[in-house]
């Protein structure tokens, strides 16, 4: 009996992946099209980028901080203690800032798109796009799904500025290290191998958070309840594919890396 | 009444899944014409006007507007069409996210593809729309702020203000206290006047239907199942028919006996 229900819930799961998939086909077939919807993908970058920045900053700064404080102790034991600006710099720039940057994303735009479309669905006002001459799939999901892709990589810089000096605060708090030394330490550390990659993840990041919560509102079932339910399962479907192609493009760069 | 068809449709079927929503359905709208579509809830009535809009595709048959047919429209023509058929939706359908200028604003400039039309021009129409609905003074508000009848009449401005020819109604009354019903049945009315517009209004409130048809249809099991002036069919011997009307006027005494003590 559990494993039919598995097989099921399997068989579920791929119809599901089927749909997503055609979803993100008609993006690229329909996004690059004309007519471009130029000025609701500025206010949707506007709305994703600036709106979000406040809380990826505060993150960003709290997690540099306590990431140093936490790992100074056992560079300590080691006798290392002066790594510890380069240690923090890598973790952060490589995998922390860009990770965390995307889960928070996944939270607060995911669930607030997952939520907004799906009420517009539910409420009919996509379909009163579609009755004045617009395009709703070009309106609402090509530009938000654009104005994520962009300013993910965006937010996640701006969160790894923010993260290291964190991570300053957090050096200084026991010991002192100047200003200056700290940040030639930190991109003596840093290179082009660990930079690109944790760019180049991100853009990916948010093409995947605006695909599943655009996907979500939009076929979001009738009710006031499906809205919820929406929402929700953008969050969950959302984080997930962010730790997804973290694993992924992880594994690409250890390759690359290689060869 | 002239005897041009204006909305001709013959034989349309439309399923989801095991669910035969319209079968064979056909019926004419004539120019100038109100013409109520009476049905059970869930009987398709919603369906049936999406059908005519081309939000929804029709399994068989086919859909005549103003002389053409619709069925392989492409995006554009389909467009063109909207210009000249409005739609007033069940639920409104006002943008949350905009205010009420904002709202009136999104099918002229969109219809219109200019993003840079006239400002003063724009304004215009939009206050007039308002006046049309005697709702000037609420222009610069958001949806939210509004009352269910103020909604309602807003969504109507919006569908107005391209000044179709033909206007649907999925239930103008629906969710409102009597008095704000019928005040919106007359604007529907004024409009037939106003523009010679032609419309098809779908609704179960017997106020509306007295103030605003011409003539009925009775959607049941899909088809056309009768038609004719509301006076006529509310005298009907047909029991199917005369149900719609029975059950309504006992709630309508019930309601003014109410309102008595
Ligand atoms: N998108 C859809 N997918 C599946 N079934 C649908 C869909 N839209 C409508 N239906 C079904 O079609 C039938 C008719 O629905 P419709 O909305 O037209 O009813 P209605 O006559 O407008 O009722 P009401 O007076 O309650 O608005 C219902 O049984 C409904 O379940
Ligand atoms: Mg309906």
């Amino acid at each position: 009996m559990a494993g039919m229900f598995s097989i099921l819930r399997k068989s579920e799961f791929l119809v599901e992946v089927g749909h997503i998939a055609r979803f993100a086909a008609r993006f690229f077939s329909e996004g690059f099209q004309p007519r471009y919807e130029f000025r609701e993908f500025i206010r949707q970058c506007y709305w994703v980028g600036y709106k979000s920045l406040p809380l990826v900053g505060i993150t960003a700064f709290i997690m540099g901080l306590v990431l140093t404080i936490q790992s100074r102790p056992t560079l300590v034991e080691f006798g290392a203690e002066s790594m510890l600006p380069s240690m923090v710099a890598i973790s952060l720039v490589r995998e922390i800032s860009p990770v965390i940057t995307a889960l928070i994303c996944a939270g607060k735009i995911g669930s607030g798109m997952g939520a907004e479309l799906g009420s517009m669905r539910v409420t009919e006002q996509i379909d009163a796009m579609e009755v004045s001459g617009t395009n709703p799939f070009k309106y609402l999901i090509v530009t938000r799904i654009l104005a994520t892709t962009l300013m993910l990589p965006v937010l996640s810089s701006l969160s790894n500025a923010i993260a290291l000096y964190g991570g300053y605060l957090g050096v200084n708090i026991r010991g002192a290290v100047s200003w200056h030394l700290y940040w030639s330490q930190v991109f003596d550390a840093l290179s082009y191998g660990d930079l690109v990659p944790s760019l180049v993840k991100t853009f990916f990041f948010g093409f995947a958070i605006g695909l599943i919560g655009c996907y979500k509102g939009y076929y979001s079932t009738k009710g006031t309840e499906g809205v919820g339910r929406s929402a929700n399962s953008a969050v969950v479907v959302a984080s997930l594919l962010v730790f997804i192609i973290d694993l992924i493009a992880v594994q690409i760069t250890d390759l690359l890396n290689l060869t | 009444m002239e005897a041009r068809a204006v909305i001709d449709i013959d034989k349309l079927n439309k399923s989801f899944g095991d669910n035969h929503v319209l079968k064979d359905f056909s019926m004419k709208l004539y120019k100038g014409e109100n013409l109520v579509v009476l049905g059970k809830s869930g009987s398709g009535k919603s369906v049936l006007i999406k059908c005519i809009i081309g939000l929804m595709d029709p399994d068989s048959g086919t859909i005549k507007v103003l002389g053409e047919d619709i069925s392989d429209y492409d995006r554009q023509q389909l467009d063109k069409m909207r210009v000249k058929v409005g739609f007033l939706f069940q639920s409104n359908a006002l943008y949350d996210s905009m205010t009420v200028r904002e709202n009136l604003e999104f099918p002229l400039r969109r219809h219109w593809m200019k993003e840079t039309q006239e400002r003063s021009e724009v304004d215009a129409l939009v206050m007039d729309a308002l006046e049309d609905v005697g709702l000037a003074h609420t222009v610069d508000m958001m949806p939210a702020e509004l009352s269910g009848g103020m909604r309602k009449r807003i969504a109507l401005a919006r569908t107005l203000i391209l000044k179709p020819e033909i206007i649907l109604y999925d239930e103008p009354t629906t969710g409102l206290d009597p008095i704000t019903g019928r005040e919106i049945s007359e604007l529907i009315l004024e409009v037939q006047e106003k523009y010679n517009a032609s419309s098809i209004i779908i609704s179960h409130d017997m106020n509306c239907i007295s103030i605003t048809s011409n003539r009925v249809v009775m959607l049941i099991d899909g088809k056309c199942y009768e038609e004719g002036a509301f006076s006529e069919l509310r005298k009907s011997k047909d029991e199917k028919v005369r149900n719609f009307f029975i059950s309504d006027s006992s709630i309508k005494d019930k309601k003014d006996e109410n309102q008595t003590h």
